[in-house]
């Protein structure tokens, strides 16, 4: 038996043949008004760069990364019951593959963008098989032993730079594939155009990733991976195969996190093994923007991103002290608001903007 | 001699990585709690130890003495405040929980003692060394490590095996529920757990803060030595995880040996390799 032959109907408008009593509904009128909603703001955010300042689109590179990041995480972990602490390595991998593809191969760098997702989950395929066999919490811990032995071993390629990194310069970038075109269509210099053309890369990411991943969970494949968090023995004995859609789903994740972290190094142009693979940025960042925001929703990470964007502008000049502030944040939600700031609210008011749970209810 | 001696300091390396791992072990096996900040209360430990012997004065062995008591509090505390809330079925709470204890603890003693490499002061002891053989001496500090490592792991094994409190340990990991109806208290059961688990932890601390200088950032590191060690011996063995403890040790002094850069990768891959090959560890328990 496969899951296939469970009947169903899991969207709207689906009507079976025989009426059925009861239906399956994901769907809210509020969410289609919120999906024209965000349309209006993806095209809003698109249009930005005629307007903004430079200092703006930066930071919009940023919040449009980390949110990509968050939202693989969520998948992975909430959704998944992966909980992985080594993300890092696969931002690192994706950003020393677009490195190694523009200093070594003479690639363009947005051509070698989609080969560093692809560098990243490969490597995912060869680690996945051994992460899995340590279970639940262990997952967690050998996921950042990976990441640790993988930033060792960047560090050893002495043409990337070695220990220390290295930096492309921005000639090396002026030839870069729609960066002229950014140049005549808004009328910047190289630099600005360069940040302009990364920013709407990290939006068609964030886009892509955002819509991705709803639909997935909205699937039957999403309610099989939820069942395989819940109770493998369930699960499998109903015909999900749980090993093979978490490896796949890891992989998956890999793929667009070695996107981002090649996205995320084309701005900075340069790159170091501490700071590409490093578990602070990379990975507690992303878990404090998931936990304040609120495990398994869409809407969770947007929250957290726009609540860590606040905090970083506001606290960052004061180092340490903004982590320890970050750190203790995460652990109070954690106990007093499991569900964070946008499952709270989703709770107390009944809103859902991007609705993955499944309501049973009698059909007209 | 060479390849001896390093044989001979992975062995040592490897008694200070079980120290650390026994704790990590200890709560793993009573409560299933994999906890993220082990390394970084390891560090919190040594600094507790650095201040007590320099801001009041006391000797080391004073000092090691008063801070096991203030972690086994502090374990206590954590556990009844903030542990206990969040451990459940779900993974995710713990793990994340500790996780930013972690990021906590790290940060702030930055903050408290800044950057800068520290160690703890141990007198003309750390710089002895003692003649096992003709051509063949070590140093009394590493060796001391091994010899406690070994203490440790006998007196946590008499504990768990000949006292009612290690009877207790040993239902509540079992089942709980059954445990409680027996009379044990679970939530203290855990408390204390935690407690020793960090008691345990300021011998890591004090073995490592003598042999080696210490950051605040080196924390996660000393976790994921933690991890692999008890990985390698096994789940649910303490002897297990102090031969886990060797095997790493060793495998990064041969690494470091051959070049210095790779002695902490040779560690990882020897974890990887073992996961590959041997998935339970090298010594798992017999019971699963």
């Amino acid at each position: 038996m496969s899951v296939e032959s469970i009947d169903m109907p899991a969207s709207r408008g689906e009507r079976a043949v025989e009426p059925p009593v009861w239906q399956v509904r994901v769907g809210t009128r509020l969410s289609r008004g919120a999906a024209v909603a965000g349309i209006v703001l993806v095209v809003v955010l698109a249009a930005l760069p005629a307007i903004a300042s430079r200092n703006l689109i930066q930071d919009l590179i940023f919040v449009l990364t980390m949110l990509t990041l968050a939202q693989l995480w969520n998948v992975l972990a909430g959704w998944g019951g992966l909980v992985s602490v080594g993300q890092q390595a696969f931002v690192g991998l994706g950003a020393y593959a677009l490195f190694a593809g523009i200093v070594l191969a003479g690639l363009d760098p947005v051509a070698a963008i989609p080969l560093a997702g692809l560098f990243a989950a490969l490597i995912a395929a060869v680690l996945g098989p051994l992460l899995f066999r340590l279970e639940g919490p262990y997952f967690a811990i050998g996921s950042w032993v990976a990441a640790e032995a993988l930033r060792l071993i960047g560090a050893q390629f002495k043409s990337l730079g070695g220990g220390t990194g290295m930096s492309i310069s921005p000639g090396e970038l002026s030839q870069m594939f729609g960066l002229k075109a950014v140049q005549a269509l808004l009328g910047l210099r190289p630099a600005a155009a360069r940040d302009v053309l990364v920013y709407w890369l990290a939006l068609l990411l964030a886009v892509m990733v955002t819509l991705g991943i709803y639909a997935f969970i909205r699937s039957r494949h999403g309610l099989a991976l939820a069942a395989s968090r819940d109770n493998a023995a369930a699960a499998r004995s109903v015909g999900v195969r749980t090993a093979r859609i978490r490896h796949v789903l890891w992989i998956a994740v890999a793929f667009a996190t070695g996107m981002v972290g090649a996205v995320v190094y084309l701005q900075k142009a340069r790159i170091s093994p501490d700071a590409a693979f490093s578990v602070t940025d990379w990975t507690a960042y992303v878990i404090f923007i998931v936990v304040i925001g609120g495990v398994r929703t869409i809407e969770g990470p947007m929250v957290g991103v726009l609540l860590l964007w606040g905090l970083v502008t506001w606290l960052a000049q004061y180092g340490s002290l903004y982590l320890v502030v970050l750190g203790t944040l995460a652990i109070l939600i954690m106990l007093f608001m499991p569900r964070g700031v946008w499952g709270a609210a989703a709770r107390r008011w009944q809103v859902q903007l991007f609705p993955t749970q499944r309501w049973l209810g009698r059909s007209q | 001699m060479s390849g001896f001696d390093t044989i001979i300091e992975g062995v040592l390396l490897g008694g200070v990585y079980a120290l650390f791992a026994l704790g990590l072990s200890l709560i793993f096996g009573i409560m299933r709690l994999v906890n993220l900040a082990h390394g970084d209360l390891i560090l919190l430990a040594a600094y507790l130890v650095l201040s007590a012997t320099t801001a009041l004065g006391l000797p080391l062995a004073a000092a090691a003495l008063l801070v096991v008591v203030t972690m086994f509090v502090l374990g206590f505390v954590l556990q009844r405040l903030v542990l206990e809330r969040v451990l459940g079925d779900d993974i995710l709470p713990p793990l994340l929980v500790t996780f930013g204890l972690s990021i906590v603890i790290q940060n702030g003693l930055l903050l408290g003692y800044g950057a800068d490499s520290r160690r703890l002061q141990a007198g003309a002891f750390e710089s002895s060394s003692v003649t096992l053989a003709p051509s063949l001496s070590v140093g009394l500090a590493p060796l001391i490590a091994l010899v406690t490592a070994i203490a440790a792991v006998a007196l946590l094994q008499l504990i768990f095996y000949r006292t009612s409190l290690g009877r207790a340990f040993r239902a509540t990991a079992d089942n709980p529920a059954i445990a409680q109806l027996m009379g044990v208290n679970e939530r203290n059961v855990y408390a204390i757990a935690v407690g020793l688990s960090l008691a345990v932890s300021v011998i890591a601390a004090v073995v490592f803060g003598i042999r080696a200088s210490f950051d605040p950032s080196i924390g996660p590191a000393r976790l994921l030595y933690a991890f692999e060690a008890v990985i390698i011996g096994g789940l649910g063995s303490l002897w297990g995880t102090l031969a886990g403890g060797i095997v790493l040790g060793l495998a990064q002094a041969i690494g470091g040996r051959i070049n210095p850069e790779w002695q902490i990768l040779a560690g990882h891959l020897t974890f990887l390799a073992v996961l590959m090959v041997r998935p339970r560890g090298l010594f798992p328990a017999r019971r699963t």
